[in-house]
Protein backbone atom coordinates (compact mmCIF):
# COMPACT_ATOMS: atom_id res chain seq x y z
CA UNK A 1 0.00 0.00 0.00
CA UNK A 2 1.57 3.27 -0.51
CA UNK A 3 2.27 5.12 1.83
CA UNK A 4 0.30 7.94 1.30
CA UNK A 5 -2.82 5.71 1.82
CA UNK A 6 -0.99 4.15 5.02
CA UNK A 7 -2.74 3.85 8.14
CA UNK A 8 -1.51 5.07 11.52
CA UNK A 9 -1.71 1.84 12.99
CA UNK A 10 0.32 0.92 9.81
CA UNK A 11 2.33 3.48 9.84
CA UNK A 12 3.41 3.12 14.03
CA UNK A 13 5.85 0.83 13.62
CA UNK A 14 7.87 1.73 10.75
CA UNK A 15 8.20 5.62 12.36
CA UNK A 16 9.66 3.49 15.63
CA UNK A 17 11.96 0.92 13.68
CA UNK A 18 13.50 3.98 12.00
CA UNK A 19 12.48 2.49 8.45
CA UNK A 20 10.13 5.97 7.97
CA UNK A 21 11.13 8.82 8.74
CA UNK A 22 8.64 11.58 10.18
CA UNK A 23 10.30 13.95 8.33
CA UNK A 24 9.74 12.24 5.04
CA UNK A 25 6.38 11.46 5.87
CA UNK A 26 5.99 15.23 6.55
CA UNK A 27 7.42 16.25 3.75
CA UNK A 28 5.36 14.05 1.42
CA UNK A 29 2.21 15.48 3.21
CA UNK A 30 3.55 18.98 2.51
CA UNK A 31 4.13 18.53 -1.39
CA UNK A 32 0.64 17.11 -1.72
CA UNK A 33 -0.91 20.40 0.31
CA UNK A 34 0.83 22.04 -2.01
CA UNK A 35 -0.17 20.46 -5.32
CA UNK A 36 -3.87 20.02 -4.12
CA UNK A 37 -5.10 23.02 -1.91
CA UNK A 38 -5.03 25.68 -4.62
CA UNK A 39 -7.57 23.29 -6.36
CA UNK A 40 -9.21 21.78 -3.45
CA UNK A 41 -9.10 24.48 -0.55
CA UNK A 42 -8.53 21.65 2.10
CA UNK A 43 -6.52 23.70 4.44
CA UNK A 44 -6.79 27.44 5.58
CA UNK A 45 -3.45 27.50 7.28
CA UNK A 46 -0.24 25.28 6.41
CA UNK A 47 2.30 24.68 9.16
CA UNK A 48 5.15 24.03 7.17
CA UNK A 49 7.98 24.73 8.99
CA UNK A 50 6.41 24.24 12.09
CA UNK A 51 5.67 20.62 10.78
CA UNK A 52 9.27 20.10 9.79
CA UNK A 53 10.53 21.37 12.95
CA UNK A 54 7.92 18.75 15.02
CA UNK A 55 8.68 16.30 12.57
CA UNK A 56 12.48 16.54 13.14
CA UNK A 57 12.38 16.39 16.62
CA UNK A 58 10.22 13.18 16.63
CA UNK A 59 12.78 11.44 14.55
CA UNK A 60 15.43 12.81 17.16
CA UNK A 61 13.62 11.37 19.85
CA UNK A 62 12.29 8.24 18.39
CA UNK A 63 16.15 7.40 17.39
CA UNK A 64 17.65 8.54 20.91
CA UNK A 65 14.20 5.68 22.53
CA UNK A 66 12.00 7.94 23.91
CA UNK A 67 8.83 6.64 21.69
CA UNK A 68 5.71 8.49 22.72
CA UNK A 69 3.47 6.06 20.84
CA UNK A 70 1.96 5.23 18.12
CA UNK A 71 0.85 9.15 16.85
CA UNK A 72 4.36 10.07 17.32
CA UNK A 73 5.96 11.40 14.46
CA UNK A 74 2.71 11.34 12.04
CA UNK A 75 1.92 14.28 10.36
CA UNK A 76 -2.14 15.20 10.57
CA UNK A 77 -4.59 18.30 10.49
CA UNK A 78 -6.66 20.38 12.64
CA UNK A 79 -9.72 21.69 12.07
CA UNK A 80 -9.63 25.91 12.07
CA UNK A 81 -11.83 25.55 15.36
CA UNK A 82 -9.01 24.12 17.55
CA UNK A 83 -6.27 26.54 19.16
CA UNK A 84 -3.01 25.96 18.41
CA UNK A 85 -1.00 28.35 20.22
CA UNK A 86 0.68 31.11 18.32
CA UNK A 87 -1.65 30.12 15.59
CA UNK A 88 -4.73 32.12 14.15
CA UNK A 89 -8.09 30.22 14.75
CA UNK A 90 -9.75 31.56 11.52
CA UNK A 91 -13.32 29.50 11.80
CA UNK A 92 -13.78 30.01 8.42
CA UNK A 93 -14.53 33.54 8.40
CA UNK A 94 -13.55 36.96 8.78
CA UNK A 95 -14.71 37.61 12.22
CA UNK A 96 -12.16 35.70 13.76
CA UNK A 97 -9.43 38.31 11.32
CA UNK A 98 -6.51 39.10 13.32
CA UNK A 99 -7.18 36.65 15.86
CA UNK A 100 -4.15 34.47 17.70
CA UNK A 101 -4.42 31.63 19.63
CA UNK A 102 -2.62 32.34 23.28
CA UNK A 103 -2.96 28.12 24.14
CA UNK A 104 -3.21 24.99 22.84
CA UNK A 105 -6.74 23.26 22.97
CA UNK A 106 -6.63 20.91 25.47
CA UNK A 107 -6.86 18.15 22.73
CA UNK A 108 -4.30 19.60 21.00
CA UNK A 109 -1.44 20.04 24.01
CA UNK A 110 -2.51 16.18 24.22
CA UNK A 111 -2.16 15.60 20.86
CA UNK A 112 1.50 17.44 20.99
CA UNK A 113 2.33 15.80 24.21
CA UNK A 114 1.88 12.48 21.84
CA UNK A 115 3.95 13.80 19.48
CA UNK A 116 1.44 14.11 16.54
CA UNK A 117 3.06 16.60 13.54
CA UNK A 118 0.60 19.54 12.83
CA UNK A 119 0.82 20.25 8.97
CA UNK A 120 -1.95 22.70 8.62
CA UNK A 121 -5.37 23.71 10.24
CA UNK A 122 -8.31 23.06 7.83
CA UNK A 123 -11.32 24.59 6.37
CA UNK A 124 -14.81 24.34 7.34
CA UNK A 125 -18.04 25.28 6.96
CA UNK A 126 -18.17 29.16 8.86
CA UNK A 127 -18.00 28.69 12.48
CA UNK A 128 -19.24 25.05 11.73
CA UNK A 129 -22.45 26.26 10.89
CA UNK A 130 -23.62 24.32 8.00
CA UNK A 131 -23.11 20.59 5.84
CA UNK A 132 -21.77 21.50 2.85
CA UNK A 133 -18.49 23.09 3.32
CA UNK A 134 -19.60 26.10 0.88
CA UNK A 135 -19.86 28.78 3.08
CA UNK A 136 -16.43 29.45 4.35
CA UNK A 137 -14.47 33.26 4.21
CA UNK A 138 -11.26 30.54 2.23
CA UNK A 139 -13.76 29.54 -0.71
CA UNK A 140 -15.46 26.29 -0.39
CA UNK A 141 -13.54 22.83 -0.02
CA UNK A 142 -13.94 20.72 -2.71
CA UNK A 143 -14.84 16.72 -2.84
CA UNK A 144 -11.38 15.04 -3.73
CA UNK A 145 -13.18 12.70 -6.27
CA UNK A 146 -15.15 15.08 -8.29
CA UNK A 147 -14.44 18.65 -7.08
CA UNK A 148 -17.88 20.05 -7.96
CA UNK A 149 -18.99 18.39 -5.18
CA UNK A 150 -19.22 19.35 -1.90
CA UNK A 151 -16.89 17.05 0.63
CA UNK A 152 -19.74 17.83 3.07
CA UNK A 153 -18.98 19.27 6.41
CA UNK A 154 -18.97 21.04 8.78
CA UNK A 155 -15.50 19.78 9.08
CA UNK A 156 -14.98 19.16 4.93
CA UNK A 157 -11.39 20.54 4.66
CA UNK A 158 -10.31 17.93 7.55
CA UNK A 159 -12.11 15.21 5.01
CA UNK A 160 -10.82 16.37 1.86
CA UNK A 161 -6.77 16.42 3.71
CA UNK A 162 -7.18 12.51 4.79
CA UNK A 163 -8.75 11.20 1.72
CA UNK A 164 -6.59 13.30 -0.53
CA UNK A 165 -3.21 11.93 1.33
CA UNK A 166 -2.12 15.34 2.55
CA UNK A 167 -2.68 14.07 6.10
CA UNK A 168 -3.17 10.58 8.06
CA UNK A 169 -5.78 11.67 10.32
CA UNK A 170 -7.58 14.68 10.69
CA UNK A 171 -9.25 16.12 14.38
CA UNK A 172 -12.59 17.88 13.82
CA UNK A 173 -15.76 18.84 15.79
CA UNK A 174 -19.50 17.28 15.32
CA UNK A 175 -22.07 19.44 16.70
CA UNK A 176 -25.13 17.91 14.16
CA UNK A 177 -22.95 15.36 12.48
CA UNK A 178 -19.96 17.16 11.18
CA UNK A 179 -17.55 14.69 11.54
CA UNK A 180 -19.79 11.76 10.59
CA UNK A 181 -21.35 13.51 7.31
CA UNK A 182 -17.67 14.39 5.55
CA UNK A 183 -16.62 10.68 6.74
CA UNK A 184 -19.04 9.66 4.79
CA UNK A 185 -19.21 11.63 2.12
CA UNK A 186 -15.37 11.36 1.11
CA UNK A 187 -15.07 7.43 2.53
CA UNK A 188 -13.30 7.97 5.64
CA UNK A 189 -13.98 6.33 9.37
CA UNK A 190 -15.18 9.34 11.65
CA UNK A 191 -15.93 9.01 15.53
CA UNK A 192 -17.95 10.83 17.33
CA UNK A 193 -17.30 10.32 20.65
CA UNK A 194 -20.05 10.46 23.83
CA UNK A 195 -20.62 13.73 24.92
CA UNK A 196 -18.33 15.37 27.28
CA UNK A 197 -15.55 12.33 27.19
CA UNK A 198 -13.63 14.73 24.75
CA UNK A 199 -12.52 18.13 26.11
CA UNK A 200 -13.89 21.19 24.09
CA UNK A 201 -11.83 23.91 26.12
CA UNK A 202 -10.15 26.00 23.51
CA UNK A 203 -12.23 24.97 20.59
CA UNK A 204 -14.68 27.70 19.02
CA UNK A 205 -18.22 26.43 20.40
CA UNK A 206 -20.91 26.17 18.25
CA UNK A 207 -23.76 24.44 20.73
CA UNK A 208 -22.64 23.81 24.21
CA UNK A 209 -25.15 21.21 24.60
CA UNK A 210 -24.25 19.20 21.19
CA UNK A 211 -20.70 19.87 20.37
CA UNK A 212 -18.24 16.71 20.36
CA UNK A 213 -14.60 16.76 19.00
CA UNK A 214 -13.27 13.23 17.38
CA UNK A 215 -11.40 11.71 14.32
CA UNK A 216 -11.08 11.70 11.04
CA UNK A 217 -9.32 8.77 9.81
CA UNK A 218 -8.65 5.57 7.41
CA UNK A 219 -9.11 2.67 10.20
CA UNK A 220 -11.22 1.66 13.33
CA UNK A 221 -7.83 1.20 14.53
CA UNK A 222 -6.76 4.64 13.75
CA UNK A 223 -10.36 5.74 15.38
CA UNK A 224 -9.38 3.92 18.36
CA UNK A 225 -5.76 5.76 18.79
CA UNK A 226 -6.75 9.09 18.28
CA UNK A 227 -9.77 8.74 20.33
CA UNK A 228 -7.24 7.21 23.46
CA UNK A 229 -5.08 11.17 22.95
CA UNK A 230 -7.99 13.11 22.76
CA UNK A 231 -9.21 11.68 26.00
CA UNK A 232 -6.01 11.63 27.26
CA UNK A 233 -6.29 7.84 28.61
CA UNK A 234 -3.45 4.99 28.41
CA UNK A 235 -4.32 3.45 24.97
CA UNK A 236 -5.81 -0.58 26.12
CA UNK A 237 -5.08 -3.83 24.66
CA UNK A 238 -7.12 -4.29 21.99
CA UNK A 239 -10.09 -6.63 22.37
CA UNK A 240 -11.92 -7.44 18.90
CA UNK A 241 -15.28 -9.21 19.80
CA UNK A 242 -16.05 -12.57 17.63
CA UNK A 243 -18.34 -11.82 15.05
CA UNK A 244 -20.83 -14.28 15.62
CA UNK A 245 -21.56 -12.40 19.05
CA UNK A 246 -22.54 -9.44 18.14
CA UNK A 247 -25.85 -8.30 17.73
CA UNK A 248 -26.78 -5.02 16.08
CA UNK A 249 -30.28 -2.76 15.96
CA UNK A 250 -31.61 -1.19 13.18
CA UNK A 251 -33.79 1.32 13.94
CA UNK A 252 -35.69 1.35 10.00
CA UNK A 253 -38.38 4.14 10.57
CA UNK A 254 -37.52 7.16 10.25
CA UNK A 255 -33.59 6.49 9.59
CA UNK A 256 -34.65 4.05 6.19
CA UNK A 257 -37.54 6.02 5.25
CA UNK A 258 -35.87 8.32 2.77
CA UNK A 259 -32.56 7.77 1.30
CA UNK A 260 -31.07 7.74 -2.05
CA UNK A 261 -31.34 4.71 -3.94
CA UNK A 262 -27.08 4.02 -4.13
CA UNK A 263 -26.48 4.61 -0.42
CA UNK A 264 -29.91 2.32 -0.09
CA UNK A 265 -28.24 -0.48 -1.76
CA UNK A 266 -24.56 0.25 -0.57
CA UNK A 267 -26.14 0.00 3.31
CA UNK A 268 -28.06 -3.21 2.59
CA UNK A 269 -25.44 -4.96 1.30
CA UNK A 270 -23.33 -4.41 4.10
CA UNK A 271 -26.62 -5.69 6.53
CA UNK A 272 -26.35 -9.02 4.23
CA UNK A 273 -22.51 -9.31 4.61
CA UNK A 274 -21.95 -8.82 8.26
CA UNK A 275 -25.66 -11.07 9.06
CA UNK A 276 -23.25 -13.91 6.75
CA UNK A 277 -20.25 -13.54 8.94
CA UNK A 278 -22.58 -14.14 11.91
CA UNK A 279 -23.54 -10.72 13.12
CA UNK A 280 -27.13 -10.76 14.75
CA UNK A 281 -29.37 -8.04 13.09
CA UNK A 282 -32.69 -6.93 14.57
CA UNK A 283 -35.13 -4.45 14.26
CA UNK A 284 -35.54 -1.83 16.85
CA UNK A 285 -37.80 1.16 17.51
CA UNK A 286 -36.59 5.09 18.72
CA UNK A 287 -40.04 6.35 19.05
CA UNK A 288 -39.59 10.03 19.28
CA UNK A 289 -36.61 10.36 16.82
CA UNK A 290 -38.53 11.99 13.87
CA UNK A 291 -38.64 14.70 16.45
CA UNK A 292 -35.11 15.08 16.20
CA UNK A 293 -35.38 17.67 13.72
CA UNK A 294 -36.78 20.36 15.98
CA UNK A 295 -35.03 19.79 18.83
CA UNK A 296 -32.05 19.95 17.57
CA UNK A 297 -32.88 23.46 15.74
CA UNK A 298 -34.00 25.11 18.80
CA UNK A 299 -31.03 24.05 20.59
CA UNK A 300 -28.61 24.99 18.18
CA UNK A 301 -30.07 28.15 17.06
CA UNK A 302 -30.58 29.46 20.59
CA UNK A 303 -26.77 28.40 21.99
CA UNK A 304 -25.38 29.79 18.97
CA UNK A 305 -26.65 32.59 18.50
CA UNK A 306 -25.83 33.99 22.18
CA UNK A 307 -22.25 32.67 21.18
CA UNK A 308 -22.62 35.66 18.25
CA UNK A 309 -25.01 38.30 19.31
CA UNK A 310 -22.07 40.65 20.11
CA UNK A 311 -20.22 39.98 16.65
CA UNK A 312 -23.75 39.81 14.97
CA UNK A 313 -24.95 43.26 15.96
CA UNK A 314 -21.60 44.70 15.38
CA UNK A 315 -20.13 43.32 12.71
CA UNK A 316 -22.88 41.49 10.65
CA UNK A 317 -20.73 42.02 7.24
CA UNK A 318 -18.03 39.82 8.23
CA UNK A 319 -19.98 36.89 8.22
CA UNK A 320 -20.99 34.75 5.12
CA UNK A 321 -25.00 35.81 3.87
CA UNK A 322 -26.51 32.89 4.77
CA UNK A 323 -24.78 31.97 8.18
CA UNK A 324 -25.09 35.39 9.18
CA UNK A 325 -29.12 34.85 8.46
CA UNK A 326 -29.19 31.53 10.34
CA UNK A 327 -27.70 33.10 13.36
CA UNK A 328 -29.73 36.13 13.28
CA UNK A 329 -32.94 33.16 13.10
CA UNK A 330 -31.64 31.94 16.37
CA UNK A 331 -32.34 35.48 18.03
CA UNK A 332 -36.28 35.13 17.66
CA UNK A 333 -36.00 31.43 19.83
CA UNK A 334 -38.49 31.75 22.45
CA UNK A 335 -36.67 30.61 25.74
CA UNK A 336 -39.82 28.64 26.33
CA UNK A 337 -38.86 26.55 23.15
CA UNK A 338 -35.55 25.92 23.72
CA UNK A 339 -36.60 24.36 27.31
CA UNK A 340 -39.04 22.39 25.66
CA UNK A 341 -35.80 21.00 23.30
CA UNK A 342 -33.72 20.04 26.33
CA UNK A 343 -36.62 18.50 27.51
CA UNK A 344 -37.08 16.60 24.08
CA UNK A 345 -33.48 15.80 24.72
CA UNK A 346 -33.78 14.02 27.74
CA UNK A 347 -36.57 12.06 26.40
CA UNK A 348 -34.46 10.96 23.07
CA UNK A 349 -31.80 10.20 25.15
CA UNK A 350 -33.70 7.57 27.25
CA UNK A 351 -35.45 6.14 24.20
CA UNK A 352 -31.86 5.58 22.35
CA UNK A 353 -30.46 3.76 25.31
CA UNK A 354 -33.93 1.74 25.32
CA UNK A 355 -32.75 0.63 22.25
CA UNK A 356 -29.67 -0.23 22.77
CA UNK A 357 -30.64 -2.72 25.61
CA UNK A 358 -29.14 -6.32 25.00
CA UNK A 359 -27.64 -5.02 22.17
CA UNK A 360 -23.53 -4.14 20.75
CA UNK A 361 -25.26 -1.04 19.05
CA UNK A 362 -27.42 0.40 16.56
CA UNK A 363 -27.09 0.11 12.74
CA UNK A 364 -28.25 2.67 10.05
CA UNK A 365 -26.54 4.65 7.10
CA UNK A 366 -24.70 7.62 8.00
CA UNK A 367 -25.51 9.92 5.46
CA UNK A 368 -28.97 9.74 3.50
CA UNK A 369 -27.34 10.99 0.19
CA UNK A 370 -23.94 10.79 -1.18
CA UNK A 371 -21.82 13.86 -1.36
CA UNK A 372 -24.07 16.64 -3.34
CA UNK A 373 -22.86 18.95 -6.58
CA UNK A 374 -21.84 22.41 -4.61
CA UNK A 375 -24.81 24.33 -5.02
CA UNK A 376 -27.70 21.85 -4.60
CA UNK A 377 -30.12 23.39 -2.17
CA UNK A 378 -32.98 20.52 -2.52
CA UNK A 379 -32.84 16.76 -3.09
CA UNK A 380 -35.25 14.28 -4.29
CA UNK A 381 -35.50 11.71 -2.23
CA UNK A 382 -38.72 9.22 -3.30
CA UNK A 383 -41.35 11.87 -4.14
CA UNK A 384 -40.60 14.57 -1.54
CA UNK A 385 -38.19 17.09 -2.09
CA UNK A 386 -35.66 17.70 0.63
CA UNK A 387 -33.37 20.68 1.67
CA UNK A 388 -29.82 19.74 1.46
CA UNK A 389 -29.07 20.70 5.09
CA UNK A 390 -31.71 18.43 6.40
CA UNK A 391 -31.13 15.77 4.27
CA UNK A 392 -27.36 15.75 5.87
CA UNK A 393 -28.29 16.29 9.22
CA UNK A 394 -31.64 13.66 9.94
CA UNK A 395 -29.24 10.60 10.63
CA UNK A 396 -26.69 12.27 12.67
CA UNK A 397 -27.95 14.89 14.50
CA UNK A 398 -30.31 12.57 17.08
CA UNK A 399 -26.92 11.07 18.51
CA UNK A 400 -25.47 14.89 19.14
CA UNK A 401 -29.02 15.10 20.91
CA UNK A 402 -28.69 11.71 22.54
CA UNK A 403 -25.37 12.41 23.59
CA UNK A 404 -24.17 8.41 22.20
CA UNK A 405 -20.97 7.76 20.59
CA UNK A 406 -21.31 7.36 16.87
CA UNK A 407 -18.77 5.72 14.56
CA UNK A 408 -18.49 5.68 10.34
CA UNK A 409 -17.28 3.60 8.24
CA UNK A 410 -17.58 3.10 5.00
CA UNK A 411 -19.89 0.71 3.61
CA UNK A 412 -19.55 0.55 -0.57
CA UNK A 413 -19.57 3.13 -3.19
CA UNK A 414 -23.20 4.37 -5.33
CA UNK A 415 -23.56 3.54 -8.64
CA UNK A 416 -21.71 6.81 -9.51
CA UNK A 417 -18.74 5.97 -7.28
CA UNK A 418 -19.31 8.01 -4.46
CA UNK A 419 -18.73 6.80 -1.25
CA UNK A 420 -21.85 5.82 1.56
CA UNK A 421 -21.34 4.83 5.12
CA UNK A 422 -22.73 3.41 8.04
CA UNK A 423 -23.22 4.37 11.31
CA UNK A 424 -22.86 2.37 14.40
CA UNK A 425 -24.06 3.75 17.68
CA UNK A 426 -23.08 2.22 20.85
CA UNK A 427 -23.84 2.73 25.04
CA UNK A 428 -23.33 6.03 26.18
CA UNK A 429 -20.53 5.43 28.39
CA UNK A 430 -18.93 2.54 26.06
CA UNK A 431 -16.95 4.25 23.41
CA UNK A 432 -14.47 1.86 23.70
CA UNK A 433 -16.52 -0.75 23.29
CA UNK A 434 -18.41 0.74 20.40
CA UNK A 435 -14.35 0.71 18.47
CA UNK A 436 -13.89 -2.85 18.99
CA UNK A 437 -17.06 -3.88 17.43
CA UNK A 438 -16.18 -1.35 14.46
CA UNK A 439 -13.19 -3.24 14.29
CA UNK A 440 -14.45 -6.12 14.14
CA UNK A 441 -17.35 -4.96 11.44
CA UNK A 442 -14.92 -3.23 9.26
CA UNK A 443 -12.96 -6.50 9.05
CA UNK A 444 -16.07 -8.01 7.53
CA UNK A 445 -16.59 -5.88 5.42
CA UNK A 446 -13.31 -4.49 4.35
CA UNK A 447 -11.28 -7.01 4.91
CA UNK A 448 -8.15 -5.89 2.91
CA UNK A 449 -8.67 -2.62 3.79
CA UNK A 450 -10.71 0.37 2.11
CA UNK A 451 -9.09 3.00 0.67
CA UNK A 452 -10.37 5.79 -1.40
CA UNK A 453 -7.31 8.00 -0.74
CA UNK A 454 -7.19 10.15 -4.70
CA UNK A 455 -4.52 11.10 -6.05
CA UNK B 1 -53.73 50.79 33.05
CA UNK B 2 -53.18 49.07 29.64
CA UNK B 3 -54.84 45.89 28.98
CA UNK B 4 -53.33 42.84 27.09
CA UNK B 5 -55.87 40.88 25.62
CA UNK B 6 -53.41 39.45 23.05
CA UNK B 7 -51.87 35.92 24.25
CA UNK B 8 -48.44 35.20 22.70
CA UNK B 9 -49.35 32.66 20.41
CA UNK B 10 -47.10 30.89 17.70
CA UNK B 11 -49.16 32.99 15.17
CA UNK B 12 -48.40 36.44 17.02
CA UNK B 13 -44.87 35.53 17.44
CA UNK B 14 -44.19 34.27 14.07
CA UNK B 15 -46.16 38.03 12.57
CA UNK B 16 -43.86 39.95 15.23
CA UNK B 17 -40.91 37.93 14.15
CA UNK B 18 -41.69 39.07 10.67
CA UNK B 19 -42.42 42.30 11.12
CA UNK B 20 -39.28 43.06 13.31
CA UNK B 21 -36.97 41.04 10.18
CA UNK B 22 -38.76 44.14 7.48
CA UNK B 23 -37.66 46.67 9.93
CA UNK B 24 -34.06 45.59 9.79
CA UNK B 25 -34.01 45.19 6.18
CA UNK B 26 -33.20 41.26 6.51
CA UNK B 27 -36.44 40.27 3.84
CA UNK B 28 -34.23 37.13 3.38
CA UNK B 29 -34.87 36.44 6.84
CA UNK B 30 -38.77 35.96 6.43
CA UNK B 31 -38.48 32.29 5.15
CA UNK B 32 -36.64 30.73 7.65
CA UNK B 33 -38.70 32.10 10.17
CA UNK B 34 -41.40 30.72 8.58
CA UNK B 35 -39.26 27.63 8.88
CA UNK B 36 -38.53 28.05 12.60
CA UNK B 37 -42.34 28.37 13.21
CA UNK B 38 -42.95 25.08 11.29
CA UNK B 39 -40.38 23.35 13.85
CA UNK B 40 -41.74 24.97 16.88
CA UNK B 41 -45.01 23.89 15.80
CA UNK B 42 -43.71 20.60 15.89
CA UNK B 43 -41.66 21.14 18.70
CA UNK B 44 -44.91 22.17 21.22
CA UNK B 45 -46.88 19.12 19.60
CA UNK B 46 -44.85 16.79 21.06
CA UNK B 47 -46.62 14.89 23.89
CA UNK B 48 -43.48 15.24 26.30
CA UNK B 49 -44.44 19.13 26.53
CA UNK B 50 -46.76 19.53 30.19
CA UNK B 51 -49.07 21.68 30.73
CA UNK B 52 -50.12 24.36 34.06
CA UNK B 53 -53.76 22.96 34.11
CA UNK B 54 -52.69 19.64 34.19
CA UNK B 55 -53.80 18.70 30.59
CA UNK B 56 -52.04 17.68 27.67
CA UNK B 57 -51.37 20.73 25.61
CA UNK B 58 -53.44 21.39 22.52
CA UNK B 59 -51.05 20.72 19.73
CA UNK B 60 -50.70 23.99 17.62
CA UNK B 61 -51.61 24.27 14.16
CA UNK B 62 -48.87 22.69 12.09
CA UNK B 63 -49.41 25.72 10.03
CA UNK B 64 -48.31 28.67 12.20
CA UNK B 65 -49.56 31.06 10.15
Amino acid sequence: MPAESSTIAQLGPQIRSGTTSSEGLTRACLERIDAANPELHAFITVLADEAIAQARTADREIASGHYRGPLHGVPISLKDLLDVEGVATTAASHVRDGHVAETDAVTVARLREAGAVFVGKCNLHEFAFGTTNEESAYGPAKHPLDPTRSPGGSSGGSAVSVAAGMAYASIGTDTGGSIRIPSAACGLVGLKPAFGEVEVDGVVPLSWSLDHVGPLCRSVADAAILHDVLRGSTPRPEATPRHSAITLGIPRAYFLDRLDAGVAAAFEATCARLRESGVVLQDVHIPHASDAGPMYLHIVLAEAAAYHAHTLETRPEAYQPDVRLRLEMGRYVLAEDYVRALRGQQVLRREVDDALVGLDGLLLPTLAIPAPVRGTTAVRLGDTDEPIRGAMLRLTQPFNISGHPALTIPCGLTPEGLPAGAQFVGHRDRTAALLQVGRSVESVVWPDGFSVVAR
Amino acid sequence: MRTYNRPVTLAAWLEAALADADARNLPALRPLLDNLARSTAALRAAEWNSDASGNRPTPPKADAR
